[in-house]
């Protein structure tokens, strides 16, 4: 019987200070048995849990994507106890991945659509892994025109910033990066609050375009408005919850949304799912 | 074989006949009061107490359970690599289950092994265990299981049901585990089916009359699940909860858990522990949102889970037996049987 509570054992072969004030880092892992990486097949928008033997596991959504090969990726925020504890490690200690788990972005339904991604702040991981995937020679044909609103406190908190300014430069994707305010008088972005950027920038809605959305309560709070008002649909806005987590197979009981478990039914919900569910998120 | 006769004078004899293949539970007695435990050589099963404190089913989930380990001693090859604690999958007998323990099993069997992901220690624990079960001929103040799809002559989830006949228990043997029990332990005196049948029947129907419970759960189904949570009476019903958790630790059917791991020298242990919906921590996120902050939400998370939200995933009926344990050790008397009633008959006004 497959034991889903062991990790697959991995090394650290990498890490990045992601962000200017270095809350956050990305940690770059290679699987030290090479055939758990097939095991570890994942799609965009999946999340797994990071295991420290001895200080326990923390979920966190997958931000390399599933085009690239060799390794994993998951930016981290420090915060909590595993959190801080992964923060001090060094390149080449050794700990555990288990998953990949929970469902992902629904990549069938969104083929032949126009996909608008909308990120605040470091909740921009999976849509990473996402933007990444779609733009991958082999799939970008299978979408229609991409839209990509990202915003930070300040550019420095922009995660992922020699990537954004690359695919800023293309012709095949949108990039609408903002900061909700900066001195840098060679900002050359936009400035302002995600939902006001989203308001501005963002296309109209048709029966072809589909919204997901990730980011902090408060920017989703306000996002939602502003995508109603471009004529967004509950079913065509995508949305990824996190709540806390201990199992990630759906078994201890504590992530869920009314019958919704987060961690195994999610974490990608529809408005239009989300509304039916009690808010406990 | 269907159904057998057990003389009292041969019970304990062949449970300690049975030894050489099952580890044996059953109720004891200690300073804790009644309960389901590893009965030690010469320690006969309570077999006529009343309802035990806790449920049998740590027998299959212990309080307290070491899942992986690992070496964090460098100099080991396999330093940080988690692997599975040794579990023992000796088969195991619990005697004298009630029968809404047993269906309780059934029913936390539906979260633990599923079509996604299987327990490995839950599954391996059930695969061992055979339950055999003394029918509630005396049905205390509390119990409600004839109105929560089980009843005190229940056979769901059992492998041999006994019905205790003062000098004897007739035994229906109901699954080839239940005989592979019997045989374990020498018991092999044939009782005419349909006579054992009609006596079943007649104490079971006596036992069920002695149910007072009026608890309805008919209507429950065709109510959405945003209409029950946002009913008006949660305020009311958490208004006494102390969030003891009393009520989530005692429930047969109540599975959640927690995992947390801990260091001793270089061994690092990964461990679950039964863990209760009552507790703010429970969801306390790390960022220090707590999405069932508020007592009111926890209360009404455990009531809206246990007969709204099972009731809607499985289709298998609400995940309560009705064993009353709950009714009967909250200290500040908040009844199930009332809050069932409550949603039950809600109507919203909308």
């Amino acid at each position: 019987m497959e034991n889903p509570y062991l990790p697959y054992p991995v090394r650290i072969d990498d890490i990045e200070v992601a962000t200017e004030d270095k809350s956050l880092k990305t940690f770059t892992f290679v699987f030290v048995n090479p055939a758990d990486e097939e095991k570890f097949a994942y799609k965009a928008g999946q999340f797994a849990e990071l295991s420290i033997p001895g200080v326990g596991e923390i979920p966190i959504g997958i931000a390399s994507s599933p085009v690239e090969k060799g390794f994993v990726k998951f930016t981290v925020f420090r915060t909590g106890v595993v959190t801080s504890h992964l923060h001090n490690m060094k390149k080449g200690d050794l700990m555990g991945i288990r998953g990949p788990l929970g469902n992902w972005y629904p990549w069938d339904k969104l083929e032949n659509k126009n996909v608008v991604i909308i990120g605040g702040g470091f909740a921009f991981t999976t849509l990473r892994s996402s933007i990444v995937y779609m733009l991958d020679p082999a799939n970008r044909k299978k979408f229609k025109n991409i839209d990509v609103v990202y915003g930070a406190r300040s550019p420095g908190m922009l995660l992922y910033r020699e990537e954004l300014f690359d695919w800023e430069k293309r012709d095949d994707i949108n990039m609408h990066i903002t900061v909700d305010g900066t001195d840098d008088p060679n900002w050359k972005y936009h400035t302002g609050f995600v939902p006001q950027i989203v308001e501005q920038n963002a296309p109209q809605a048709d029966e072809d375009t589909y919204a997901i959305v990730c980011g902090p309560p408060i920017m989703i709070k306000f996002t939602q408005p502003a995508l109603t008002k471009l004529g967004y649909q509950p079913h065509q806005i995508i949305m990824s919850l996190e709540n806390r987590m201990k199992c990630g197979i759906g078994m201890c009981g504590r992530c869920n949304i009314g019958k919704e478990l987060v961690c195994k039914d999610g974490p990608v919900f529809t408005l239009e799912e989300i509304n039916q569910t009690p808010k406990e998120y | 074989m269907n159904f057998i006769t057990i003389d009292k004078k041969d019970w304990a004899p062949g449970i300690d006949q049975s030894r050489q293949t099952f580890r044996v539970y059953g109720p004891v007695e200690d300073e804790n009061g009644c309960q389901i435990k590893p009965l030690a050589p010469d320690t006969p099963p309570k077999m006529d107490a009343a309802v035990t404190v806790m449920s049998a089913k740590s027998v299959l989930f212990p309080q307290t359970e070491k899942i992986l380990t690992a070496t964090l001693d460098e100099s080991k090859q396999d330093h940080h690599v988690m692997k599975p604690v040794e579990t023992d999958d000796m088969p195991r007998v619990v005697l004298g289950i009630r029968p809404y323990d047993a269906k309780a099993m059934h029913l936390v069997k539906l979260n633990f092994d599923n079509p996604d992901y299987k327990d490995p220690y839950w599954c391996a624990a059930y695969d061992a265990t055979t339950f055999v079960g003394l029918g509630v001929t005396r049905p205390g103040p509390c119990d409600f299981s004839t109105a929560a799809g089980c009843g005190p002559f229940s056979e769901e989830g059992l492998d041999v049901l006994m019905a205790d006949m003062d000098d004897t228990y007739l035994a229906k043997i109901l699954t080839e585990k239940g005989e592979k029990w019997a045989a374990a332990c020498g018991f092999d005196t044939v009782a005419d089916p349909k006579e054992s049948q009609v006596l079943f029947d007649v104490l079971r129907k006596e036992a069920e009359k002695q149910i007072q419970a009026d608890v309805n759960t008919d209507k429950l189904a065709g109510k959405t699940i945003l209409d029950l949570y946002d009913a008006p009476f949660w305020d009311e019903v958490a208004f006494s909860c102390i969030n003891c958790g009393t009520c989530t630790y005692v429930c047969p059917t109540c599975w959640c858990f927690d995992i947390q791991d801990e260091t001793r020298h270089n061994t690092a242990v990964r461990f679950r522990n039964w863990d209760t919906c009552m507790s703010p921590l429970f969801t306390h996120h790390a960022s220090g949102h707590n999405p069932r902050g508020t007592k009111v939400q926890r209360v009404r998370q455990r009531f809206m889970h246990k007969l709204k939200y099972f009731l809607d995933k499985y289709d298998q009926g609400i995940m309560c037996v009705g064993c009353g344990r709950c009714v009967a050790s909250c200290p500040v008397n908040i009844d199930i049987r009332e809050v069932c009633n409550r949603m039950n008959d809600y109507e919203t006004t909308k």
